[in-house]
């Protein structure tokens, strides 16, 4: 059961990466990722609610959804759940722990369109993971994030001393280093 | 020009969602493998817009304002779970090359962001026009990323052989197989993006435009459909707008 858990766990958070091999959150990834610190504001963010959205979201399947046999509705559902736990968790972060809040508050509303936070609910659902395995499964693939995001952040900090060919300058070249950062993780396949 | 023509203009070449807004960029590079699935998933996509378009125009007066998004969420999942179902019935090899993106339509910022700022202010018809405008914009733009990938990843284009491969150390083509795996796409819409800006900076040097005019692509906050929803656009305005929420709260 734990080695099971470990697999998962490593295979989403570095061998399947979230952004660099499943292009899931590319446009946070783009576009938080300017400074060190807000780059590690915006992962805890994505960490915090991918944890929890994936908790919730396995527990409706698994007592609502399925039970009810309207598994076709999970679409549906899921998007909404995620929006409204995205309110309720900025609420409540804002009441009752605002250090936390204002660490992380500015990211929250960014993260309802997320489609990372979406993918890992319909990937928790298409591979059968049971409520454990969907949470694992969750706070690893967030982690993933949270490190290409660091990453990429790193790098650009140092990139704005760097002598770019105009046409590269902006985008293009923080592409090209996400192409550099996807092959690197690509040497990752042969782990599991 | 009439309108509804210059809706289409306007999102296949003028506001193109992909080459010039730079929206959507999860499925633009997730599912442009090959040409086939760049158009399937630029198809599938079309559909979601045009009735989503639709609906939301038909409802623009009886949406109440403040609840906008989660309604126009509803109406675009709804649509997604109908695509989702068809195709599964229909398509279904296309089904499982495209997989999860499928579903995953409904985060796609393009469709709430054509919601946003068109088909909620704009008469039935037109917003229509908006969408099928988009939605070609958007499939052209796949297939020709998904072209530019399946030639030189494979050698193949809609999966006819094109450049005969190099057979046992004869002349032939050998296929760079990195472009249809994952850094590929990012190297793709890198020179995409590159040859863009280059045009732009060639053509304000030649003095057809303004220097002052040229932009090098910044993807960030700026072309999130979700930006005036969003409370915290910088980290420094942040403090001010939570002063004023808790005034509203208290």
């Amino acid at each position: 059961m734990l080695s099971k858990l470990l697999v998962i766990a490593i295979g989403s958070a570095i061998v399947n990466n979230v952004v660099l091999s499943q292009f899931l959150g590319i446009c946070p990834f783009l576009g938080v990722s300017k400074k060190l610190d807000t780059a590690v504001g915006m992962g805890g963010a994505v960490t915090f609610v991918i944890g929890i959205a994936s908790l919730v979201a396995s527990l409706l399947y698994k007592f609502i959804l399925v039970p009810l046999d309207i598994t076709y509705l999970k679409t549906i559902v899921f998007i909404l759940v995620i929006a409204c736990l995205v309110q309720f968790v900025e609420m409540f972060l804002k009441k009752s722990v605002p250090p936390l809040y204002q660490a992380l508050g500015i990211f929250l509303p960014l993260i309802t369109t997320n489609c990372a936070v979406l993918g890992v609910a319909l990937t928790n659902v298409q591979n059968d993971y049971g409520i454990l395995e969907s949470v694992v499964n969750g706070i690893a693939t967030a982690l993933g994030f949270f490190l290409a995001l660091v990453i990429m952040a790193g790098l650009r900090e140092k990139m704005e001393y760097n002598d770019i060919p105009r046409p590269f300058q902006g985008t293009a070249i923080v592409l090209v280093t996400a192409a550099l950062m996807s092959i690197a993780f690509f040497g990752f396949s042969g782990v599991i | 020009m009439n309108k509804y023509v210059e809706r289409l203009y306007n999102g296949v070449v003028k506001e193109n969602p992909t080459m010039v807004q730079f929206l959507g960029m999860c499925p633009t590079l997730a599912v442009t493998t090959s040409v086939i699935n760049g158009i399937g998933m630029g198809l599938s996509t079309t559909a979601v817009l045009v009735l989503s378009n639709i609906l939301i125009s038909i409802l623009r007066n009886i949406i109440p304002d403040k609840v906008r998004v989660p309604a126009f969420i509803v109406i675009v999942a709804s649509f997604v779970t109908m695509v989702d179902l068809l195709m599964q019935g229909f398509t279904p090899s296309l089904y499982d090359s495209l997989g999860i993106y499928i579903p995953l339509i409904v985060v796609n910022c393009i469709i709430l962001g054509r919601a946003e700022a068109y088909a909620s202010k704009n008469p039935v018809l037109l917003s229509a026009f908006d969408g099928v405008g988009m939605g070609i914009g958007f499939t052209i733009s796949l297939a020709i990323i998904g072209a530019i990938r399946e030639i030189l990843g494979a050698g193949q284009i809609l999966g006819y052989q094109i450049l005969p491969l190099a057979e046992d150390g004869g002349m032939g083509y050998t296929p760079i197989t990195i472009f249809i795996l994952a850094p590929g796409a990012f190297l793709v819409l890198a020179l995409i993006v590159a040859i863009r800006n280059y045009y732009f900076i060639r053509k304000a040097d030649a003095g057809k435009m303004a220097a002052s005019d040229v932009e090098v692509v910044e993807i960030g906050c700026e072309a999130c459909a979700m930006k005036d929803n969003c409370s915290g656009k910088t980290p420094e305005d942040a403090p001010a707008q939570s002063a004023e929420n808790k005034e509203g709260v208290e």
